[in-house]
């Protein structure tokens, strides 16, 4: 095991000097010029050329391209036009919040899509089936930015204008007055400013989980081997949970590798609806800005991030199922 | 009083084609120690029979029709709470099934799969499930059950993992085993050993079998009573020694005759023309009739109960021939048991 996980990073290596690439390039052959942005039309021709040699864009696109690389090989991903800080740092201090708010979504989607895909699978064709199943196609079918200004709509804004019991922020992680909380408080708000953007990007997750789930358990459910577990006399409890969920989760764990794309590109949008201090605003906005240092390293984090989710689905395939072992 | 008593039982399925009257009527006993074959052709009920027994018929579509009765041990099996059906399977009923492939969880361990047993219905500790599963192992027959015990399904062959299967159905000395066709997906030779094993583990631990299978070799080895089934019926019963030297039901007569002899090689194979009806649409009167070279119009107004032979109630063949009256009325005078 040790070595697969080993001889797939190093299989990662060329994958990510690929998409490095890429990333290179996409941007720098963009339309558009940076130093726009630091120009006025009331500005000499030399002013603004000094400006290029200042964020090192008068170089010919492949001696940037090289020097980029060489940076990046040494752990530099630039300094930021537009913010004055080296990107690393940036990242570090955004790349958190990310996590939090994708690895929260995520959970909370593989459990809910789960939970319910067994309970449909169990009780098929019943009222309840029906009902999640249309909720889940609706959900499944909404864009997670549209789920999530309907949520600001209804659970931030109608919920404090007509003084529902609870209400949600509609931006930011934490409360202006969050330095001066309990830590019991502090938790809470954190908790508290989560829910709205967590919720939008589990939901449109959760509802394909479900339908992967209850597709899989009914696969599953009519085996042979289901039939021996009833016959040993197991209690119903056992033979859903342990002997049929086991063998259903191995097709859903593919999911957790082909959903981070679509759980990133996600985050990007529900940031920027939340004003989330996160990667995905970062982006955003570094796109507006033309802010060339930061669109790259920002899209190749996220790209690194899909690889080594990739490589753990992987590595979950082998725990779920023993007759994909790796040597 | 037989340990498992089966009265007029019915299991019927709900399909888009109607309902498919799988399992019609059957009444069968199966005594203590007493090995009882059930044997038929494909989609004759002899499996949807064995699976109502221990009520492992998957509901909705199937379901077990009132009026049906399964005694097991004097207690009611179709009134029983889910609680205690749970205590029986695989405690004192046991079953094996005709996949070993496939009936064995592929995601967990053989061993794992033992020891579930053991500590469900006997309580014991991890420890212990492991030693008693171990020596399970080895009773039938699994070199080096030690480190086998470790191994999963797919690293065994079939006829192995059969044997980890009835290693799971003894596991609780039950009084009763119902095999499935349990050598139909094994080799020929593989079969022979499996059966032998079968055997030897019913005298040593004193448990009833009850055999489904198609072979009727294998019903010739094992069984010492023989139930033969057609169409969701029975239509012969008696010894096995009887049932194959004296058949009286043209369609175990049948049967019978479709089987190759051993230096008959230049004789061809006798089978019985036609193929079984739909369940979902017996046909009236005896549903054997189409294939059937002696009927004549009584069989097509009614089917007949099933009638004792020789003055027995053991003995019985559901057949118009049997009785005097009515094969009086078929033209040509044919004395069943003849071949044809």
């Amino acid at each position: 095991m040790t070595t697969f996980i080993v001889r797939r990073l190093l299989g990662a290596i060329p994958l990510v000097l690929g998409i490095a690439t890429i990333i290179f390039f996409v941007v720098n052959l963009a339309p558009g010029d940076p130093a726009d942005r630091f120009s006025s039309p009331s500005m000499s021709p030399e002013a603004r050329e000094q400006i290029r040699v200042n964020l090192g864009l008068d170089q010919p696109i492949h001696i940037r391209y090289v020097r980029w690389l060489g940076a990046l090989a040494q752990g530099d991903l630039g300094v930021s036009f537009s913010r004055n800080r080296p990107v690393t740092d940036i990242i570090q201090e955004l790349l958190p919040n990310t996590l939090l708010l994708s690895f929260t979504a995520i959970g909370v989607a593989f459990v809910l899509g789960i939970l319910l895909g067994i309970l449909q699978a169990v009780r098929q064709y019943s009222l309840l089936d029906s009902i999640a199943s249309i909720v889940g196609l609706f959900f499944y079918s909404m864009p997670s930015f549209w789920l999530a200004l309907m949520m600001v709509l209804l659970f931030s804004l109608f919920a404090s204008v007509w003084g529902w019991p609870i209400y949600f922020p509609a931006s930011d992680i934490q409360s202006i007055d969050y330095a001066f909380l309990s830590p019991f408080e502090k938790v809470r708000d954190r908790l508290w400013h989560l829910t709205l953007p967590a919720t939008s990007l589990a939901l449109v997750l959760a509802a394909g989980i479900a339908r992967y789930t209850r597709a899989s358990m009914l696969e599953e459910i009519r085996q042979d081997f289901v039939r021996t577990a009833r016959a040993k006399g197991l209690s119903e409890r056992v033979v859903i949970f342990k002997h049929t969920l086991r063998n259903a989760l191995i097709p859903v764990i593919t999911l957790v590798g082909l959903y981070l794309p679509f759980l990133f590109s996600g985050t990007v949008f529900i940031e920027t609806v939340f004003a989330w201090p996160g990667m995905g605003k970062l982006v955003v906005d570094a796109i507006l800005q033309r802010d060339y240092p930061i669109i790259m390293g920002g899209s190749l984090v996220f790209a690194m991030m899909v690889v080594v989710g990739n490589l753990v689905a992987d590595v979950l395939y082998a725990v779920v199922d023993p007759r994909i072992r790796y040597d | 009083m037989p340990l498992l008593e089966v009265t007029d039982l019915r299991t019927y399925f709900t399909t888009d084609a109607g309902v498919a009257r799988a399992v019609d009527g059957v009444s069968l006993q199966v005594g203590v120690g007493e090995t009882l074959g059930i044997v038929g052709e494909s989609g004759c009920g002899k499996t949807v029979t064995a699976l109502s027994v221990l009520r492992l018929i998957p509901s909705p579509p199937g379901e077990i029709m009132a009026g049906s009765s399964i005694r097991f041990n004097d207690e009611e099996l179709l009134e029983v709470e889910p609680a205690r059906l749970r205590e029986i399977r695989g405690n004192e009923i046991s079953m094996i099934f005709q996949e070993p492939m496939t009936s064995l969880n592929p995601v967990f361990t053989v061993g794992y799969q033992i020891q579930e047993v053991l500590r469900l219905h006997r309580g014991l500790s991890k420890r212990e499930a492991r030693a008693a599963g171990v020596a399970l192992l080895a009773e039938v027959g699994i070199p080096e059950p030690d480190q086998r015990f470790d191994a999963y399904p797919h690293q065994m062959s079939g006829g192995m993992l059969q044997r980890v299967m009835i290693a799971i159905a003894l596991s609780c000395e039950p009084r009763l085993l119902i095999a499935d066709e349990p050598t139909t997906a094994l080799d020929v030779t593989i079969q022979a050993q499996i059966l032998d094993l079968l055997v030897e583990m019913q005298r040593k631990h004193g448990m009833a079998l009850l055999l489904i299978t198609h072979d009727l070799g294998v019903i010739a080895e094992v069984c010492d009573r023989v139930v033969v089934m057609y169409g969701g019926q029975i239509v012969e019963t008696g010894t096995t020694e009887e049932i194959l030297t004296r058949p009286q039901h043209p369609y175990t007569q049948g049967l019978l005759a479709s089987l190759p002899g051993i230096g008959d090689r230049d004789v061809r194979l006798n089978p019985i023309p036609g193929t079984v009806p739909s369940a979902v649409d017996w046909p009236d009167g005896c549903r054997f009739r189409d294939r059937c070279s002696f009927a004549w119009e009584r069989c097509a107004e009614s089917a007949p109960d099933l009638l004792p032979v020789d003055g027995r109630s053991s003995r019985s063949a559901r057949c118009w021939l049997l009785d005097p009256d009515e094969a009086a009325g078929r033209g040509a005078h044919v004395t069943p048991g003849e071949p044809t």
